[in-house]
Formats: structure tokens, sequence, C-alpha cells
């Protein structure tokens, strides 16, 4: 266990050195949510909306910026996904420990200190804007609460979908293939591209079979009280059980995929 | 011309990895295809905005996409030139007996960006199809001009963004504003966002020469002279001038970091 604490000890600090970057990050995170905010007031003001309110959607664009590299899954680590292009993965075969935990140990590491970094200062801008754009606070302490748990197992969830990317690269050889087929439609399926709340009823119905929304969709509504009561439990538990079954899941593909593998390189 | 040998030897080097080129091209396709996939549900759920249509959105979505995936495809040496300062390879650039921006044009050419071409073509095709405009010989070349103009400006703001790097060394992560938000942004007519981001668009950074301006006369908005409006897009061909001035002083501005 200890050298799983200590490789994500180890990215978490390294990750933390890149300071200047986090700021030119932040800026530019806060203009993308800016950009989206006024997108989505010409369509408010426009047509009547009255599932998803208007300050519901402002936290859930401030939180998506804010906590954007926990959700979205084209954030990797390049250097692991060449290591297994190029063959330098052998070194890490000789290591007496399970590639699997290391990788997800390493993964949780680079994630949180980027979204450590970054989430405070948008968050804190974000609740100081004029009363149109503020971000207002969580629905209530139950549902703040929720949020925070239910944030945990986002990051745990992303982790597990994302190691099959590296696990498909074993097989394609080809990084950018590899996060094609896991990750290109993943950005739509989790809410980034328009909400879940407001795509048509029979999609988000299709989309509580999948994945992607119980990475970002979920905690974010949970936060402005948008699920609430016996279905906010349920889809927590659904999380929960998408985040344990893919891990379990995932560590077998790995391990099949590595009795197999082919070392690239000399 | 020399600019055409430096594509012909990247693009065969690229079909030398077919299937990797076939999976970008698809992966392109798809990721401009779910953005429009939003625009089309959020038209689903609210109707119109601003008093702009669907078939009017697509056809402004697909101006800016299809300018932006060709800027992508030719100015893509400018879009990562980072690379170019931080290995010293420039040197090699400013000791050739040739320009440098044909040069740094001529260091890459994004093949697979064709892949957000089609798809922008397609919704082109949607968004004429769908509008009740008469297509006259006018309209369509104020379309095509509408087009070159955008490449025009996204170009200027690729080439601005490059010149940074000249005292940055590493490229900077806002420029992503301009060029990926740039896009985003005028993908809708600008009309809908605040006064402000408007003016700056319109007048610093012109998007509104490819934007809303001809695109009142496409849809029949424009009042009194239908010429000014048709003529806006040739506007932005002027912002190159700035750019490539800009580029100039920074290319004599340059301190090698090479070895």
């Amino acid at each position: 266990m200890r050298a799983y604490i200590s490789i994500f000890r180890m990215r978490l600090i390294a990750g933390m050195q890149y300071r200047a970057a986090a700021w030119a990050g932040v800026a530019t995170q806060f203009f993308w949510g800016f950009m989206y905010i006024m997108i989505y007031e010409a369509f408010y003001r426009t047509g009547a909306e009255r599932e998803f309110q208007w300050h519901q959607l402002i936290s859930y664009i401030w939180l998506q910026q804010a906590f954007l590299s926990i959700i979205v899954l084209w954030f990797q680590d390049n250097d692991l996904q060449n290591s297994i292009a190029n063959g330098h993965v052998a070194y890490e075969l000789c290591r007496p420990y399970d590639l699997y935990s290391f990788w997800y140990a390493r993964l949780m590491g680079l994630r949180l200190s980027r979204a450590a970094l970054r989430c405070l200062p948008i968050l804190l801008i974000a609740a100081l804007l004029p009363a149109q754009y503020r971000m207002s606070p969580p629905a209530g302490f139950a549902a703040g609460g929720l949020f925070v748990f239910s944030l945990v197992w986002s990051l745990l969830l992303v982790i597990a979908i994302s190691m099959f990317i590296y696990i498909l690269t074993f097989i394609t050889l080809s990084p950018a293939s590899a996060r094609l087929i896991v990750g290109v439609a993943a950005d739509f399926l989790q809410g980034a591209i328009i909400p879940v709340p407001l795509m048509p009823h029979g999609l988000q119905t299709a989309l509580n079979f999948l994945p992607f929304r119980y990475v970002s969709d979920l905690p974010f509504r949970l936060y402005s009280g948008s699920i609430t009561g016996h279905d906010a439990l349920l889809q927590v538990a659904m999380q929960i059980i998408w985040a344990v079954g893919l891990f379990i899941l995932g560590h077998i593909a790995m391990d099949r995929v590595l009795r197999r593998a082919v070392i690239q390189g000399g | 011309m020399i600019y055409f040998k430096y594509i012909k030897m990247i693009i065969r080097s690229m079909l030398q990895y077919r299937l990797s080129l076939w999976l970008n091209l698809v992966s392109q396709f798809f990721v401009s295809f779910f953005s429009f996939l939003g625009v089309y549900l959020l038209f689903e759920r609210f109707g119109s905005i601003d008093g702009w249509s669907f078939a009017e959105v697509a056809l402004c979505f697909g101006i800016a996409q299809t300018a932006f995936a060709s800027t992508e495809c030719y100015a893509r040496g400018f879009d990562r030139f980072s690379g170019l300062i931080v290995s010293g390879d420039f040197d090699r650039v400013l000791l050739r007996p040739r320009g440098s921006v044909l040069q740094v044009l001529g260091s890459a050419f994004e093949l697979s960006r064709i892949g957000r071409l089609v798809e922008s073509f397609v919704v082109l095709g949607i968004a004429i199809s769908l509008l009740d405009t008469s297509w006259t010989a006018a309209k369509i070349i104020t379309l095509v001009m509408m087009i070159l103009s955008g490449m025009s400006i996204f170009t200027g703001v690729f080439i601005l963004g490059a010149t940074i790097c000249f005292w940055t060394v590493e490229g900077l992560e806002f420029i992503n504003i301009f060029t990926d938000g740039g896009r985003e942004i005028a993908s809708y007519p600008l009309t809908i966002y605040n006064k402000h981001l408007m003016r700056f668009f319109t007048f610093i950074i012109p998007f509104g020469c490819f934007n809303y301006l001809p695109l009142m006369y496409l849809t029949g908005r424009a009042s009194g002279s239908e010429a000014l409006y048709m003529l806006s897009p040739t506007l932005g061909f002027l912002f190159l001038i700035p750019c490539l001035w800009v580029w100039r002083v920074g290319v004599r501005h340059y301190l090698s970091t090479g070895n």
C-alpha cells in the first residue's frame, strides 16, 4: 500500500509546481465559463425553462470549469501512454507491485494536484460576480455534503474509466486511437457539451445506464438541488457501483492484457 | 512553388500511418459532430435564440467551423510554433533564403482536420437546405467570402499567438481563448452576447466581419445599404496586415534558445 501512496504523493507534489501555468489555466477556464453562460443567457431569454433553473445552470457551469481536471476524460497522462507504445513500460513491469493500482494512484495524484491549484480561485471569483452570474451556495447542508461525497467518487470513477484507455493502448499500441475509442463521445455523454438536464427526456433516461454522467452531471446537480431526496441517494449508489465495478473489471482486463503484452522497442 | 513541396512531403509521411490517420479523421469528425448535436438539442428545447432560428445559427456555425478547420489544416505551424522556438529550430528557418512566414506555414499540415471540415460542410448543407432564402449569385459569393474572411482572421490570430512565443518561449494557454474560444464564439451570431464582448470581437478582432454583419444580409435582416453588409467580409483580410507586422517585430526581437 505504501508504494501506491508514495506515487500518489509524488505526482501530487510534482503537479503542484506548475503554479504559473495554473494561473493561466484559471484565466482560460474563467473565460470559457463566461462564454457558455452568455450563450445560455440568450437561450433562457428566449424560451421559458422550468425544469432546470438559471441559478442551477450557473453553478453547473462554474463547477464544471473549477473541477475540469477531475471530470474530463481527455485529460490523461501522456507519458504513461507513450511508455506503452515505446516499450519503457518494461521497467514498470519488473517492479514488485500491482501495475493497475500503481497507475491508478498516479493518475489520481495528477488530477488532484491540477484541480487543487485551479478550483479555489475559480470558485472564489464565481462567488463574487454580479448576481446574474454569481454561483450560489449549495442547496442545503445535505446537498453540500452529498456533493463533496459524490465528487470524491467522481474522481475514483473517472480514473477507473480512464484506465481502460491504457489497457486498450496495450492492444492498439496507438495512444491516440485508444483515447478515441473510449473518449470521443464521453464529453457529450457526461454533459460537458450541454448539461444533461437540458437534453430531451428519452436521452436523459438512456444516459442513466452509462457510467459517464455519474462523473460530472450527478455531483453538480446534487450541489444545486436539481437531484434530491430518494433519487439522489439512489444515483450516488449507482455511481459507487460503477466506480467499484469498473475498478474490478479494469483490474481483470489489465491482468489479461499483460499476460500477452508484447514489449515494443529495444 | 516550394510551399507545395513542403506540404506534399508532410502528407506523404502522414500517409505512411494510414490507420492512425483514419482514426484521427474519424475522431475529429465526431468531436465536431457532438458539438453541433449540442446546438441542435438546445434549439429543440428553447426554439430559437434571440430571434435567430436554428437554420440561421447552423449557417453561422457551419461558416465558423469551416473557416477554423481549414485554418487549422494549413496554419498548424503557427499553432504549435513554441516547439520550433524551444528546440532552437527557428534558427534554421532564419538561415534559409526564404521568408519566415512561408517556412513556418510549411512546417506543418494537419490532415486530420479534414474530418472536422467534412462535418462542417454537412452542417452548411443542412443549413442551406433549411433556410428559405433564394440563393442568388451575390449571396453565394458573400458566403464564400465569409469563409475566406474567417480563414484570414483565424490565421491572424494564430500568427499573433505564435508571435508571443518570441517573448515567452512557451506557448501560453490563454491564446486558446482566441483560437478555440473564438471558434465557439463565432459559431453563434455575435448579437446574442454582451455588448462589450460583441464590440471587442468586431473592432479589435474582427469576427463580426464574417459573422453577424454579412449574416444579416444573407438572412434578409440588412437595413439600408445591402452592399455594405455584403462587402464587410473583405475587411477581415485587412486584419492580416497588422498581424504580419507584429510578426516581423517579433522575428527581429528573437533570441535563440538553441545550442
